[in-house]
Formats: structure tokens, C-alpha cells, sequence
């Protein structure tokens, strides 16, 4: 009898913790939140992991941003709860600048989230790359390309550097390239007529492809700016 | 009866309450302020806490986090991922300890307050150290709050007089030499004291603290990016010059106050003499300040446990870090002059030695004092690093444990094929890069065994970095032959026959004498984040080992290995003879990439919460 009274005392308490779990709470967070970084609609490619954006939900006891990072194709994508965040690129993020807002009238974009939604974010590049063509053969690989730029008043910039990166897998900027070629800003004679060329070195374990992309330094910008990337078959 | 008895006992309490005698007890654990503070001794044990909290990033008690950077490949199964990742943290490196500073805040109010003979020496050192926290921490962070009181909160509910603002990075420079000025007169002047504050620690770090700031004025502006407008990170240019001669007069007052000299107790031996300058605790006149240890007083230290060879290790374990090749290389011939380790020839053969230290001789004595060489001597054991057998026809005959035995062709019994110290690629323990690290190591036996330890002494300020800040201070301010003139006596201390003169001294050679002189002291972050190269050397890019070891701006993110092979080709000239190949360990699978938000460490969110004045640092 004692030992039965026990055991159900003890299934009671177990089935309080179980349904506990319902009442305290909160149900995931469900709203996608997705989009590209485009400069007049096309996209703008940075490195991977390493150009955030920052959204702010005002309102709470503590502030932290949730950061969001940028894909190498200009693309992002954010689960939230619904809510009305704050979005801000910071100034030192991206090769690009943010637009003033015309609603908040600063770099601040509000962002009402009711359900998933697609918002592209349109900034002002240093410089676009544009028609960015590679070929591969004989163990090089080639590349051409226009560099435009887009920033022409005293605030532009110059390019410190522009590169042709090679990479084993689909992740290709300066630390995973296994080969690359740069030419200095200085020795850029005509920036809409840019030509780079690498040789592949030996992979192991070896294969006969590689992934390539060229990226563009801007003086005084920490982050690249980098073309769509390329599989090339030789 | 009941309600008697209750009643009784409720008296009882009552009347308990009004016995302050027996509530009102002496503690017996605990020393309280008036105790304290009529007992010069037990003053100096209050200090001795204080002392010991010191912060120190790298340091013969935090092996590992010489594997963070160029300088050594951590050959331990836990810390490889120094190697494998790619990117620092920001909040890496990051130190906000306001409550040692509210303690030495306490302390030196307290001080001020007592009426001790010995004050002024205590205040002198307690104001010692808590300008070395303000020192550490805008090395770390950039301009920081800057409290020189204990504050209290008055429990009204409403903090915020407490907050403070951010002071500028140049304040917090300014503080700390104002602060050696101020108590340089009441320290003591003798250089016997070693792990308490001095005249000449004193005026070693302003040295130090000066020559920081002059760096950061000077080469902040090639990342303009790293600056805040309010001045908590960045300091302008036209500062440059005063600090640089704030630096030299300071440095030039120690190395005038004669207290202090280089090393050279064993000038025969220079390389030996170089490792003993670390581990020497009598008489030594080159250490002004350390961290202190004993053995058998619970104060000791675990780098020989931890980092000795494993062929004549007191325990199954060591050899925990790996100097890279990119260190070793960088030690000049001693003809002044730089060059990578030359294994082949030009016809792309490979070059064979008979011992394998002929690869490593004519160079700065300072390499086999730094670097536990193959083929060299640590507690009078020869090292036993060999990665293989190398066949005539160049393959390879190795094992996969320390001195593993295959039978080579030809034989009929299996010989040993790798050395008891490895290299063998993933073993952790073995000498991954082919070197093992000799600095600081403790030739005393049981100083490898985890019951002794070793009580070698962690050196924090030495007169060597005086002198070499003196040089650089003299060069920036374009005085190079004086630059020249306090470079030369490290340079003769550590084998150099030919003096330096005005004309070789550049701003690449300080970098490279620094990188040499002080590896494995705990600058080499410092360093390369004051003259903002720390983004240009760590850069992120996979390139392979520089061939320009002398230049100071060259890419260094992947930490390479060179390995020496015994030729086994019976009947040939070559047999018996040594080859070496340049490696890079399967751990070693990312590039280093400093970002510029690394270069001040990220102020924690919880932080800039509590205190809405803390701006944020740049770039993270």
C-alpha cells in the first residue's frame, strides 16, 4: 500500500515535469527572414563568415544585437521571432556603404517582421566587378574582368589590390585559396580590362576541378569585394 | 506545562539576544582592517595577494598560448585547434578586472591612511601595480575607465554616478609614466629585488609604456579604421615624438643608474649562457622583475614538466610546444646576415650533413639558447629528433610511435626508424616541427616530474628589452647610431663578432632583434599590434614559408616544420649522413587572420549594459 501510494506520488511528479515543459515556454521562433545585399539588384559577393549585419528588437531590459551573417554570394537568412527589429549594417562591414534610410533618415532600417518575408538591402559599393569571366586549361586558370567604380565623389576610394583566387572547395577567398595571383593597385593600368591568370599546383587528393573568384582590396576598406564564384573543370 | 515551557524557551531567546559577549566573538579566520594595518608583515602578505594577480597573457604557466600566433606549433592533442582555426576571436584576449583595481584602489587608501614607517614603500608598489593593470588593460582594450578611487554604492537605486566613461588611449599611456615618475624616488634602488617593484622596474615599464604609446601614434596611422572619434582607440601622430623621447629618457636613466647588466656568466658558451640567463636565480644582473616560484612551498611551475623532451622525459609526457621554423630561420648568421635553412642544393639535391647541428651552426647564439635543436643537449642528454630513414632512392621508412623499429631492406632484424623525441606528424608530445623549446626550461633534475616541478622564475622585465627599447626610441627619433650603440651589446652577448653600425640599423632590424631577443617572453602580440602589423604578417593567406626572414612585413599565418632524416643507402658515401625536408604538420590546416578587430579585444555586451557610457571598439 505505502509502496503503491510512493510510486504514483512519484508518476504524478514525473507527469508535472513533463507537462511543465508546455506552460514556461516559448514556442520557437518560426518567421524567416531572408534577402541579398545588392547593389541596384545584383548581388554583392563577400567572404564567408566574415560580414555581418546587426538587428536590434528595442524594448527589452538589456540590448544585444543579433548579428547575421552574409553569405559569399550576398545572400543571408535569419529565423526570428515576429517583432519590429532595427536593422543596421555597421560602417566597418562590407566593401560598401550603407544608404541613408528614407524613412528613419540614418543608416537605420526599420524592419517590421509578421510572418517570413524577403528584403534585399541595397548599399552604395566601392566598386562593382563586372563581367567577370573565367576559362581553365592546361592546369591555369584565366580570368578577366571590369572593375567599375561606383563611388566617385572625395569619399571613394582607390584598389589597394585585386586578386584571382583558386580553391579546392566551393569556399574560395585569401584563406582557403590554394593558388593566386594579385596585382597591386598601383600596377593597374586599366581597371575595366583586368586580366589574371594561376597556375593550379598539385592537389591531394587530387581532382579536376577547382572553384575560382577574383577579389578586389579597397584602400582603407578591411573586406573584399568578390566576384560570383566559378567551378572550372580542366 | 506546555504553554510554560514555550513561554520559558521564548525568554530564553530573548534574554539570549542581550548576551553581547557571547555574539560579539573575535573572529578567528579573518584579519580585520585595524589588525592588519599596524603590522608591517602582515601588510606584505596583503601585497603578496596583489602581486600574485599580476595579469600576464603568455607566461611559463600558460604554455599553450604561445601556439596562438607564428612563434610555436602546440604539439598536444587539445590544442590543436590553435592551429586549425582561422580566425581570432574578438573578444579573445580581452581583460576587464575592476575588481583587483577596486582592491589596490582599497589598498592604497587604506595606505594613505595608516601610520606605518613603511608606507611610502607600500603605497609606492601598490601604485606600481595598479598602474601595470591600467597598462595591461589598454594594451588589451584601448582607453578604459580610469578609477583611482574605491567607489561605493550609496543604495539609492540609481547607479548610474558610478559610471564612467571611457578615457582616451593616450590618458592611460599618460597615467602610467606619470605614475613611474611619481614613485620611481620611493622604491628601492638596488637591482637584488627581483619579484617586487624597484627604481628600475619602475622606470622599465614607463620605458615600456612610452614606447607603446609612441608606436601606436606613429604606425596608428596606416589603419585609420583602428580609431575611435572620442580617442579610446587611436592616438594622433604628432604624440609620436614626445613619447619616443619619454621612452628614451627613461630607458636612459635605468641603463645610467648602473643597477643592471647583461648576462654573461658562462662567455664560452654562449647559447648555454643565453638559457641560463632565464633559469639563474643567484646574483642575476640582467632580471628586474619577475613572478617567483618555490619548490615544495605549493608555489610552482609546470613548462619543463610540460614542455620537455620526450626521449629523456621524467614522465610520459612533454614536449608540448614546437618552436616553428619560422622562429628558428629567423636567428641571423653570424655574419649579420639572413637566410632560410638551405637543404638542397641548387640542382634541387638534397645537401647532407654528418651531424645534424651542422645545419644550425654559425648562427646567433641566441637559436640553440631559445630552440632545444636536433642533435643537441638538454640535461645532458643528446636529443633523439629524427623523422625517418631515407632510402637511396628517396622513399621513406618511418614509424608511427616514438622510436618504433621496422626492419629496413637488406636486414633480417627490425632497427629502430624514428626518434624517441618523433617528429612524428599527429603524435602529440613529439617534436611535430622538429625542435622542442629551451627557454625557461629548468635543467634541475625532477623538474620534469609532476610531484617536483620546477621553480624556475617567470621573467617579466629584463634589461636586454630595455636596451632594445632605448634602440628603438633612439631610431625613431633619427638617432641611429645611438640606436646602434645599445643594439650592439645584445648582439655581442649573443655571438656577434661584427658591431652593427648607423647605417644598418632600419626599422626591420628592430622587429627581427625583438622577434629573436624575446621570443617566448610574452611580447610578440603586443608588439606586433603596436606597430600595426599584426594584420599584414597574420594575414589569412596560405602562403608558403617566407624566404626574407629579415623582413618585417612578410606573411607568417601557418606554422612550418623542418625534419631531419638519417640516409640509410649501405655502400654509398651518403649512409649514416643527414638530409632535412621542410614540412608543414597535418595539424597546421588554417592560416592565422587577424582582422582589424582584433587589434583592441571586444568590451562584452554585458559590460556595455551596465554602463551605457562604454563605446564600443571598432571594427567588430
Amino acid at each position: 500500500m505505502m509502496k503503491q501510494t510512493y510510486l504514483s506520488a512519484c508518476f504524478l511528479g514525473l507527469a508535472a515535469l513533463v507537462s511543465g515543459c508546455k506552460f514556461d515556454n516559448y514556442a520557437a521562433p518560426s518567421s524567416e527572414f531572408r534577402g541579398r545585399i545588392v547593389y541596384k539588384g545584383e548581388p554583392i559577393g563577400v567572404e564567408y563568415n566574415n560580414v555581418n549585419f546587426e538587428l536590434w528588437e528595442p524594448g527589452w531590459g538589456k540590448s544585444g544585437a543579433i548579428n547575421v551573417a552574409v553569405n559569399q554570394d550576398g545572400s543571408f537568412s535569419s529565423v526570428l521571432f515576429d517583432g519590429t527589429y532595427k536593422l543596421v549594417i555597421p560602417p566597418y562591414q562590407g566593401p560598401f556603404k550603407s544608404l541613408k534610410n528614407t524613412e528613419t533618415q540614418s543608416d537605420t532600417i526599420p524592419l517590421a517582421m509578421r510572418g517570413s518575408r524577403t528584403l534585399d538591402l541595397e548599399v552604395l559599393p566601392y566598386y562593382m566587378i563586372r563581367n567577370a569571366k573565367f576559362s581553365g586549361g592546361e592546369g591555369k586558370v584565366g580570368a578577366t574582368c571590369a572593375l567599375e567604380k561606383i563611388i566617385t565623389d572625395a569619399s571613394g576610394k582607390a584598389i589597394e589590390r585585386v586578386s584571382l583566387y583558386v580553391s579546392k572547395t566551393a569556399f574560395v577567398d585569401t584563406r582557403t585559396s590554394v593558388a593566386s595571383q594579385t596585382i597591386e593597385g598601383k600596377d593597374l593600368k586599366d581597371p575595366s580590362a583586368v586580366q589574371l591568370q594561376v597556375t593550379i599546383p598539385a592537389l591531394t587528393p587530387s581532382q579536376n576541378y577547382v572553384f575560382a573568384r577574383i577579389g578586389v582590396k579597397v584602400a582603407g576598406v578591411e573586406d573584399l569585394l568578390l566576384s560570383p564564384i566559378e567551378k572550372i573543370t580542366y | 506545562m506546555k504553554k510554560i515551557f514555550l513561554l520559558g524557551s521564548f525568554l530564553l531567546v530573548l534574554a539570549g539576544c542581550n548576551d553581547e559577549k557571547f555574539l560579539d566573538k573575535e573572529p578567528t579566520n579573518i584579519l580585520n582592517d585595524a589588525q592588519v594595518w599596524q603590522s608591517p608583515t602582515l601588510v606584505l602578505t596583503v601585497l603578496a595577494d596583489l602581486y600574485d594577480r599580476y595579469p600576464d597573457l603568455q607566461s611559463v604557466e600558460k604554455w599553450a598560448e604561445y601556439a596562438n600566433f607564428d612563434e610555436a606549433f602546440a604539439s598536444a592533442a587539445s590544442e590543436y585547434w590553435r592551429s586549425r582555426n582561422s580566425e581570432y576571436p574578438y573578444d579573445w584576449w580581452n581583460y576587464w578586472d575592476y575588481g583587483l583595481l577596486r582592491e589596490l584602489n582599497l589598498f592604497i587608501q587604506k595606505c594613505e591612511a595608516s601610520k606605518l614607517t613603511e608606507k611610502s614603500l607600500f603605497l609606492a608598489e601598490a601604485r606600481y601595480l595598479r598602474a601595470s593593470v591600467y597598462f595591461e588593460l589598454v594594451k588589451r582594450m584601448g582607453g578604459v575607465p580610469l578609477i583611482l578611487e574605491p567607489m561605493e554604492y550609496n543604495f539609492s537605486g540609481d547607479p548610474t554616478y558610478l559610471q564612467h566613461a571611457r578615457a582616451k588611449e593616450s590618458e592611460i599611456y599618460d597615467f602610467v609614466i606619470a605614475e613611474m615618475e611619481a614613485i620611481k624616488a620611493d622604491l628601492p634602488a638596488a637591482a637584488s629585488t627581483k619579484s617586487r617593484a624597484t627604481k628600475g622596474l619602475a622606470l622599465a615599464t614607463e620605458a615600456r609604456a612610452a614606447l607603446y604609446a609612441a608606436s601606436i601614434a606613429k604606425y596608428g596611422v596606416n589603419t585609420p579604421e583602428v580609431s575611435l572619434p572620442g580617442g579610446e582607440i587611436g592616438i594622433p601622430a604628432a604624440l609620436a615624438a614626445g613619447y619616443y623621447q619619454k621612452a628614451l629618457k627613461a630607458a636612459e636613466e635605468l641603463i645610467a643608474g648602473g643597477q643592471y647588466a647583461l648576462y654573461l656568466k658562462k662567455p664560452t658558451d654562449l647559447q648555454d649562457n643565453f638559457a641560463s640567463l632565464f633559469t639563474d636565480k643567484s646574483n642575476n644582473p640582467e632580471v628586474i622583475f619577475v613572478k617567483d616560484f618555490k619548490l615544495k612551498s605549493g608555489k610552482i611551475q609546470g613548462w619543463t614538466l610540460n614542455n620537455q623532451p620526450r626521449s629523456s622525459a621524467e614522465e610520459q609526457q612533454g614536449g608540448r610546444i614546437n618552436p616553428s621554423l619560422n622562429l628558428v630561420q629567423s636567428f641571423e648568421k653570424l655574419d649579420n646576415t639572413f637566410e632560410p635553412f638551405a637543404t638542397k642544393d641548387a640542382g634541387g639535391n638534397y645537401l647532407y650533413f654528418n651531424n645534424p647541428l651542422d645545419l644550425f651552426a654559425n648562427r646567433d647564439a641566441r637559436l640553440g639558447g631559445t630552440v632545444i635543436l636536433p642533435g643537441s643537449q638538454f640535461k645532458a642528454k643528446t636529443l633523439d629528433i629524427w623523422a625517418g630513414y631515407m632510402l637511396a632512392d628517396g622513399s621513406i621508412i618511418t614509424g608511427d610511435n616514438f622510436g618504433a623499429r621496422k626492419v629496413l631492406p637488406g636486414k633480417t632484424t627490425d632497427d629502430q626508424v624514428v626518434g624517441f623525441d618523433g617528429p612524428i606528424d599527429g603524435l602529440e608530445y613529439s617534436a611535430q616541427t622538429g625542435f622542442y623549446v629551451r627557454k625557461f626550461m629548468d635543467p634541475a633534475v625532477g623538474s620534469g616530474q609532476i610531484g617536483t616541478q620546477s621553480d624556475v622564475w617567470w621573467v617579466r622585465y629584463r634589461y636586454a628589452e630595455v636596451l632594445l627599447n632605448a634602440a628603438e626610441a633612439a631610431f625613431e627619433l633619427g638617432d641611429k647610431a645611438k640606436a646602434a650603440g645599445y643594439l650592439n651589446p645584445v648582439r655581442r652577448r649573443a655571438g656577434f663578432q661584427t658591431d652593427l653600425v648607423a647605417a644598418d640599423i632600419t626599422f626591420d632590424r628592430l622587429v627581427h632583434e625583438r622577434k629573436v631577443e624575446l621570443a617566448f617572453e610574452g611580447h610578440l602580440l603586443w608588439d606586433m599590434k603596436r606597430w600595426r602589423l599584426a594584420h599584414v604578417v597574420w594575414n589569412g593567406a596560405s602562403t608558403p614559408l617566407t624566404t626574407q626572414p629579415g623582413k618585417a612585413t612578410e606573411t607568417s599565418t601557418r606554422m612550418f616544420g623542418l625534419w631531419p632524416y638519417k640516409v640509410y643507402a649501405p655502400g654509398a658515401a651518403t649512409n649514416g649522413r643527414w638530409v632535412f625536408r621542410q614540412i608543414i604538420p597535418a595539424n597546421v590546416t588554417n592560416p592565422h587572420r587577424f582582422r582589424l578587430g582584433n587589434y583592441y579585444s571586444l568590451i562584452s555586451e554585458e559590460i556595455r549594459n551596465n554602463n551605457p557610457k562604454i563605446v564600443k571598439n571598432p571594427n567588430q
